[in-house]
């Protein structure tokens, strides 16, 4: 089920920025017939929890909302960093959203099924660390049953699991979906096997994106776990050795790969953390190109791309995706920009 | 570079997995130490399962696709990942047995939602885990639970056969589909065991002319077996 508002696969639009700074409009569906054999795409195969639980503060008895919005530790679902919000629902823009009963120490919060503990109380009024009880089982249980994807205030209709996890998505590590990743199906996957363009993935837990209040969204991403296999860096190492690119699909998979990237461009493997932003000042040393949805400036997924290139050219990107009308939210549309030479360091 | 993978590493998730052939290939895989989540709709079921076997118990109704996404979330989030999805969970349609033209519209749309709708949806639900698996070098195969009635025309067995038929065919297609991301698919027929779901359709059935559930088990996991990459093939004993 596919929200109203929400363009279809086939009608997505497609913004290709090349190495020269040259621009193409195409369909997303020509994503199957870019890029030259030995070229690698990387994507992201973390799926999405549905992160949003409702329930109620126990000590001041007011209705709240929980966002889990990054892990304590890796995999263990017992514990997270969360932004909570007082009454109301999506259908307020978060910027508006009441802030929530003030936390102290041990507070107790039911949610649905499960039950969380206020485990530490974090220097902004929104942001807590809780600690579930009860085991791995339940609290998995409970999440699956009670708690709901992150829903936008743009889209009208609930957003269900199925709309938030990309077709490669796997295990439910990221807190909001790894979005470029909904450009991919699996027909796209085997048309570039067969063109001799090769795919990998890794998975990078996506933290949530925006909290609505400036201050919180100034700290975003928080950090982020991400683990690459030993066979995912054997295709890097093999791409740079045969001059092949590295294709990212979505911002996260830049970040897991620069963070875990080695002087020669090759990656360590196994589990890291990814932390802090990327802007202007990184050094790309694995990525070529970045499939990235459509954001605003300001926005971290923006800035990010300003590692590829220069404000000149985000500038014409900026301005070619508004005079076209290409729809800058999490379901719109896909912009590949190529590293710009002049970048190259 | 490829570690032989430990038996103990193996993810298998089985729908229908406290009665009949799902609880004997809980049984079997649990005692090879194989991590396991099963699902089934009886909470008490599932808890008396998972306490027997120490296995991970689901519950939840692969015949209702608000179930399917939670059940998926469960199976990767407890297991870390999926290399083998049994769709074990099965509906007769109408109990008894009747003829298509005395068989209730609901109850042919219940018998495809079980054993044709669910599978499909869980295992969409599970590609992108079990296609990560292969792309690992796990390897990975989904075994879908057949029977004969998806291939002769037994009367009274319409809604059942006509359902298992689809799935039969939605097997092979998704076979040639996925073959190149290295998603194995098997339909596999047990034949006609002593179990529950056997004796509701035939209730005066001799026991001693049906199979064990145990011995269909047992041959489930060896076609598994064969279907995985050769390092794990000393699934049972150690290698020579």
């Amino acid at each position: 089920m596919i929200a109203a508002d929400r363009p279809d696969r086939q009608s997505a639009k497609l913004l290709t920025v090349e190495a020269n700074g040259g621009m193409r409009h195409l369909p997303r569906t020509a994503l199957a017939m870019l890029f030259n054999p030995g070229d690698l795409v990387i994507a992201n195969d973390a799926a999405t929890l549905p992160a949003s639980l409702c329930g109620m503060h126990l000590a001041s008895g007011e209705p709240i909302e929980v966002r889990l919005a990054a892990w304590v530790t890796a995999r263990d679902p017992t514990r997270f960093i969360a932004i909570a919000f007082g009454a109301g629902d999506h259908r307020t823009r978060t910027e508006d959203r009441p802030l929530p009963p003030i936390f102290s120490l041990g507070d107790r919060l039911s949610l649905g099924p499960i039950v969380a503990d206020v485990e530490r109380v974090l220097d902004h009024p929104r942001l807590i660390a809780l600690r579930f009880l009860g085991d791995r089982g339940v609290i998995l249980a409970g999440l699956a049953l009670h708690g709901r994807p992150i829903q936008y205030a743009h889209i009208a209709v609930p957003l269900a699991l199925w709309d938030i996890w990309t077709r490669i998505a796997a295990n439910p590590l990221a807190f909001e979906p790894p979005s470029a990743g909904f450009a991919l199906d699996w027909r796209t996957l085997a048309a570039w096997r067969q063109r001799g363009i090769n795919f990998a993935t890794l998975t990078h837990a996506a933290g949530i994106s925006s909290t609505g209040d400036p201050m919180l969204d100034e700290r975003l991403p928080f950090d982020e776990p991400y683990s690459i296999s030993e066979r995912t860096a054997a295709a890097i190492d093999q791409t740079k050795s045969t001059g092949g690119r590295i294709v990212a699909v979505g911002t996260t998979v830049v970040r897991s790969l620069e963070s875990a990237a080695n002087a020669n461009g090759s990656v360590r493997t196994g589990c890291g953390i990814a932390s802090g932003r990327m802007a202007r000042e990184t050094r790309l040393r694995v990525v070529d190109a970045v499939l990235s949805g459509v954001h605003q400036p300001g926005e971290s997924h923006f800035e990010l791309l300003r590692a590829f290139a220069d404000d000149a050219v985000l500038n014409r990107v900026s301005a070619a995706l508004t005079e076209r009308g290409y729809r800058a939210h999490e379901f719109g549309d896909s912009i590949l920009i190529q590293r710009q030479l002049r970048t190259v360091r | 570079m490829e570690a032989a993978m430990d038996l103990k590493d193996l993810r298998v998730a089985i729908t229908g997995g406290t009665s009949g052939l799902g609880l004997a290939l809980v049984r079997l895989l649990a005692a090879q130490g194989v991590k396991i989540a099963f699902v089934a709709r009886t909470t008490s079921a599932v808890k008396r399962t998972a306490h027997e076997t120490g296995t991970h118990g689901i519950v939840g109704d692969i015949g209702r696709k608000a179930d399917i996404y939670p059940i998926a979330l469960q199976i990767t989030g407890h297991l870390g990942g999926l290399d083998v999805l049994i769709n074990n969970a099965s509906s007769l349609g109408p109990i008894p047995l009747e003829f298509l033209a005395d068989t209730e519209c609901e109850e042919l749309d219940q018998a495809l939602a079980v054993n044709l709708l669910g599978p499909f949806r869980l295992t969409k639900a599970l590609f992108g885990a079990l296609a990560a698996s292969a792309r690992d070098g796990r390897g990975a195969i989904v075994i879908n639970i057949s029977s004969d009635a998806a291939i002769n025309a037994y009367p009274g067995w319409g809604a059942y056969g006509a359902s298992k038929a689809a799935l039969r065919h939605l097997t092979a297609i998704w076979a040639e589909e996925a073959k190149a991301d290295g998603v194995h698919f098997r339909s596999i027929d047990p034949g006609d065991m002593n179990t529950p779901l056997h004796a509701l359709a035939i209730p005066d059935a001799d026991p001693a002319t049906l199979k064990h559930p145990e011995e269909a088990a047992a041959d489930i996991v060896e076609a598994m077996r064969a279907s995985l990459p050769r390092r794990t093939a000393p699934l049972f004993g150690t290698p020579a």
